[in-house]
């Protein structure tokens, strides 16, 4: 590729290359199309230009050939439309042992959250050949996410979660842009994804570059404590909320009969909204926390909250109490 | 020459009254149609201004010639004014206004009053989009997204949505008078079989603006009142869903864009037959595909959405639903194009343009597939790629196809030629220079580009470069037809009732057609499109 | 009788507009062209019955807690006032076709007359709300009242008066101008302008004005009603 006349976009996720070959599997038909119309247009028009063929044929028409250009365009459309669908659904599924990052977006900044507590403004530093998810949300208007090199994208919202996923495979520094129209400087609101090898990207962790303070989970402990979380929501059965340990990624029954996910989503909300879904067997008597804690801070939450899944089985009386939990799934 | 009546001119709609007044409160189709030309060109020049300095912006890669706050307004002041206030009105309001009484045999549109008072609800709405743009401008995107729109932008939001507000009822009332015209005033013997396939396409399109456009209008009234009194419908700190205005907003602006290609899809048609002198190949297909769009164009809202955080089975559905879409949209192309074969062609100016469109019409429908693959969109959604499909389809589709037809019915509209070399000219410096301007942003768009960018990367300038170049040829291409048809009005050859000696009831009254279009009611025996009966004779006039 | 009846197609004639073939014509083409009309006005208010939908799902407890606030009398003697208006106005209509334009003027000024009312009680209700800080905007406020939810958000009960303002401000404004086009008739009838040959006016506008009572008949419930027992 030419150095300052680039044609074609850097490859350098898993998933790149499936994208780019349903490209060029839809530019070979466009193009085979559209040379056909074109060539056809150009001999017709020649050929029966009104010099030598000054009187038309009249032709109705003809259902074989109505139903030929109905039908082939309409099975090479069902082979786009499955393949685009399969690309589309790898890209939704984030792989389960994924390292998680969390984003959140304002006018005009892109701020990174490891999972150890390191933190990055409109950088992002990644290790090549993991499995990388993305949690973002927006502090003010929609944004959105857009590496091209890995030809992924996603809008972040304001109010809820969004993720993507993405595998980076080659070694590089990579433009970050913001996609989603943000006001005054959104063509400002760009950034670097920063590949590097696993030895480079460990001794970039340790170097502590953004100041940490212990781990995102860590924090979120912390916040859990100040905040009052852990007098009802307790580590056994006694608390007058339910008991989190084991919960992230576990069906919940709600009081009104549903049973949801308790994905990111369901735990921020749960924070933010804790009338709209009541777990049963429970009282709606939380409190909201909208508005008392930040974007960031609710990502600690989160992550702490997560971390009490990876931790479930810890012996003694926290065995008893993921008893509640399971009993209320159904 | 034609035989024009040189010793008493014949009374036409253009004579038979004079005076500022005649005009402004005339119910007279064919004028009201005169004053939307007049009125959406002035649009057309203000929208392309500005798409003129955006381009000029983009020459080089940082953001020097205007702040990024002027960029921010630029383009959507060009949006706002290209979708609502040309496009959608273009042909309908203008061509259809004119033609669509005439094709079908009746003196005027079934609510001449209302459809005057169409283009007073036009004017009102153009004139307060144009004081908001005016007083301080816009910048949230004609998409409007929230809460962009309602909680961050410091612009005049409220003014431009109510603008919009307003010519979204000009709109509804021109579809609600196509509608009961085309069912209830056509000639005897005028059936649905025998309509031409312009009046097809505008009945299509006129379905979209009676159900879609009264969506938008209280969508942007919903803005509005958000702006005004915060009332939280779409503001997510306020509990509101960023996503219900993407629906609702979609609902109605996807198939807009149906509104604005349906028309022209007709008047290529027209063209197609009249030069190939042959009936439509597969009429009953060209005819039905137009309702095909128009229905199945209310179903793929959604596909805008694809990264926007909805659900993975919706984005499925909706991606299915767009395939669908394309269907009738090559149907159409695959009959213009055997319509030709085995037909008696010629190259007059609308033939070129209607060429134009076919084959850049082929190219915007096909990208439009790339679009509705789900994996792809990921990464093309909000690049340059959009930016290119969307104007090959509405530049290269839809302006391509007011071109033809403002040439192809100059003659009946005016009563004269315009110059056919100059014409021809044109024709070509609009393909050149829209394919150079065009296609390289696909190229951009895979690269990365994002849209709405006042400032982008060192490594994007040179198709950025070329893409500008190639505006300026088309920027001439669009000059010349607005000089050589001012011109042609004072000294265009007279075209005489039929100067392409074309089929249909528009041809077979004067030209300019008198007042009450027909001296006396058409009675119609013979099938569209029916150039076997139609005596051949050389084309002569025009040049 | 004959020399009247001369007397109504004289008007007719004179009613019938030049691009019309006949008079049957004309009727129909006006009468079809109301019912595109009222199309797009149903398209209009659905979406707004969209966003009800949608936040009806997402908050319904604070949905619950909104329409406690509403005065179901008022909103039940409305809905009565409304009814009736589109009974004098189906009979206006029948007056009009009979050729009998002093009743019918009588009927369409009952008509008037219960839509001022229906107005003017709906005028309470605003006032009502109004000094109750349930009008959206920065002076709102609402006092969770359900013991049983206190986590309810206010904020969401402000979408909820939000889409109550703008639905039933949209229909009343619908309201004031359909009673305008009652009058014009009323006017017009009084002076002659209708025969049993020609009433397409008149028949139009009371399409319009069913339309109107139509979309009500949905909003009582659904802001009134239907979420109003079950907040347990």
């Amino acid at each position: 590729m030419w150095k300052n006349f680039p044609l074609f976009p850097e490859r350098a996720s898993a998933l790149a290359w499936q994208v780019d070959g349903l490209y060029f599997l839809l530019i070979a038909v466009s193009a085979f199309f559209t040379l056909l119309i074109f060539a056809a247009i150009f001999y017709f028009a020649v050929k029966y230009r009104r010099s030598v063929h000054p009187h038309a044929v009249q032709i109705e028409g003809s259902l074989p050939l109505e139903l030929a250009w109905t039908l082939i365009p309409l099975g090479i459309c069902m082979i786009f439309f499955a393949w685009g669908s399969l690309i589309y659904f790898q890209e939704a599924r984030p792989p389960k042992d994924a390292m998680e990052v969390y984003v959140v977006a304002k006018q005009w900044m892109w701020k990174f959250e490891y999972e150890n507590g390191q933190r990055d403004i409109n950088q992002l530093h990644l290790p090549v050949g993991r499995d990388v998810k993305m949690i973002m949300s927006s502090q003010d208007t929609i944004h959105s996410f857009f590496v091209p090199a890995f030809r992924i994208k996603a809008d972040v919202l304001p109010g809820r979660f969004t993720t993507t996923w993405f595998r980076p495979t080659k070694v590089g520094t990579y433009h970050l842009f913001c996609s989603q129209y943000c006001g005054t400087n959104h063509s400002a609101m760009i950034g670097e994804v920063i590949v590097m090898d696993p030895v480079a990207y460990q001794a970039w962790m340790s170097g502590g570059a953004g100041g940490s303070s212990g781990t995102l989970a860590a924090n979120g402990q912390q916040l859990f404590q100040q905040l009052g979380c852990a007098t009802c929501h307790r580590a056994d059965t006694q608390g007058r909320g339910p008991n989190l340990v084991g919960l992230f990624s576990k069906p919940v029954l709600l009081d009104d009969g549903r049973t949801v996910m308790a994905d990111e989503n369901y735990i921020r909300e749960s924070i933010l909204n804790p009338g709209a879904k009541i777990v049963s067997g429970f009282k709606p008597i939380m409190p909201t926390f909208q508005g008392q804690v930040s974007e960031e801070n609710l990502m600690a939450l989160v992550a702490y909250v997560k971390s009490l899944a990876q931790t479930q089985p810890q012996g003694g009386a926290n065995d008893v109490s993921s008893a509640p939990n399971t009993s209320n799934v159904q | 020459m034609a035989t024009a009546v040189q010793t008493v001119e014949r009374e036409n709609y253009l004579n038979s009254n004079y005076g500022i007044k005649s005009w402004l409160l005339t119910t007279d189709h064919k004028r009201i149609a005169v004053l939307y030309l007049i009125s959406i060109t002035a649009m057309f020049w203000l929208g392309g201004f500005f798409a003129m300095m955006i381009r000029l912006e983009l020459l080089t890669p940082a953001g020097d010639l205007v702040s990024s706050d002027t960029y921010n307004k630029l383009f959507t002041m060009h949006g706002i004014i290209m979708v609502f206030f040309f496009l959608i009105p273009s042909v309908p309001a203008v061509l259809g206004n004119f033609l669509v009484p005439l094709m079908v045999g009746a003196k005027d549109l079934a609510f001449p009053r209302v459809n005057l008072l169409s283009w007073y609800l036009y004017m009102a709405g153009a004139i307060t989009a144009l004081t908001a743009m005016v007083t301080g401008g816009v910048d949230t995107g004609w998409t409007f997204y929230t809460p962009f729109s309602t909680t961050y932008s410091n612009t005049h939001v409220i003014g431009a949505a109510i603008g919009i507000f307003i010519a979204g009822f000009s709109s509804i009332l021109t579809g609600l008078n196509f509608i009961v015209t085309i069912h209830r005033m056509r000639a005897p013997g005028m059936t649905w079989r025998r309509l031409p396939l312009f009046c097809w396409s505008n009945y299509a399109a006129a379905v979209i603006m009676v159900l879609g456009t009264p969506v938008i209008a209280i969508t942007l009234l919903l803005v509005a009142l958000e702006r005004a009194f915060n009332i939280g419908v779409f503001n997510p700190q306020l509990g509101g869903d960023p996503l219900l205005f993407q629906h609702l907003f979609w609902f109605y602006s996807h198939p807009a864009v149906y509104i604005m290609i349906l028309p022209g899809m007709g008047v290529i048609s027209e063209i197609v037959c009249c030069f190939s002198r042959k009936r439509a190949f597969g009429y009953e297909f060209i005819a039905l595909a137009s309702i095909a769009i128009a229905v199945l164009g209310f179903l793929v809202w959604a596909h805008h959405m694809f990264v926007a955080g909805i659900s993975v089975y919706a984005a499925l559905v909706f991606s299915l639903l767009s395939y669908l879409v394309a269907i009738p949209s090559a149907v159409k192309v695959f009959n213009w194009t055997a319509t030709m074969y085995k037909g008696s062609i010629s190259y007059n100016t609308p033939m070129l343009y209607a060429f134009g469109f076919i084959g850049l019409f082929t190219v915007g429908g096909l990208t439009g597939i790339f679009l509705s693959s789900l994996g792809l969109d990921v990464h093309v959604h909000d690049t340059y790629f959009v930016i290119a499909h969307f104007h090959y389809v509405m530049v290269g589709g839809m302006v391509m196809a007011y071109m033809a037809g403002l040439h192809f019915w100059w003659p009946k509209i005016t009563g004269k030629m315009y110059p056919e070399a100059w014409a021809k000219l044109s024709a070509l410096l609009v393909f050149v220079g829209f394919n150079t301007t065009f296609f390289p942003l696909f190229i951009l768009g895979y690269m990365g580009s994002p849209r709405r960018y006042h400032a982008y990367p060192p490594e994007f300038q040179v198709l950025n470069v070329l893409s500008t170049a190639g505006a300026s040829i088309l920027a001439v291409g669009y000059v010349l037809p607005m000089i050589y048809f001012v011109w042609s009005l004072r000294y265009g050859a007279d075209a005489g009732p039929n100067p392409w000696n074309a089929v249909g009831l528009e041809w077979m009254t004067s030209s300019p057609p008198p007042t009450h279009n027909f001296d006396e009611t058409p009675v119609v025996t013979w099938e569209a499109y029916d150039y076997e009966h139609q005596p051949q004779e050389e084309i002569t006039v025009g040049h | 009788m004959a020399t009247s009846d001369i007397g109504d197609i004289q008007v007719a004639e004179r009613a019938l507009q030049h691009h019309f073939a006949d008079m049957e014509q004309q009727r129909e083409t006006s009468s079809f062209g109301m019912w595109m009309f009222l199309l797009t006005e149903i398209m209009f208010f659905s979406g707004l019955f969209c966003a009800y939908l949608v936040y009806r799902a997402s908050y319904y407890h604070a949905f619950v807690e909104g329409s406690q606030k509403m005065n179901i009398t008022l909103g039940a003697t409305n809905t009565a006032v409304l009814i009736c208006s589109s009974l004098t106005m189906a009979l206006g209509v029948r007056a009009a076709q009979m050729g009998k334009p002093k009743l019918m003027a009588i009927l369409l000024l009952i008509t008037i007359l219960f839509g001022f009312g229906f107005l003017g009680i709906k005028a309470v209700e605003y006032h009502e709300h109004w000094v109750n800080h349930e009008f959206p905007g920065p002076n709102f406020h609402f006092e969770t009242g359900d013991p049983a939810h206190p986590a309810t958000d206010a904020q969401h009960t402000e979408i909820y008066f939000s889409l109550y303002w703008a639905m039933t401000g949209l229909h009343a404004l619908h309201m004031v101008i359909g009673i305008g086009l009652v009058a014009w008739l009323v006017i017009a009838g009084l002076m002659g302008a209708y025969t049993p040959h020609y009433y397409n006016p008149v028949e139009n506008v009371g399409l319009y004005w069913h339309f109107v009572d139509l979309v009500w008949i949905y909003l009582f419930p659904m802001l009134y009603l239907i979420s109003k027992k079950h907040g347990g």
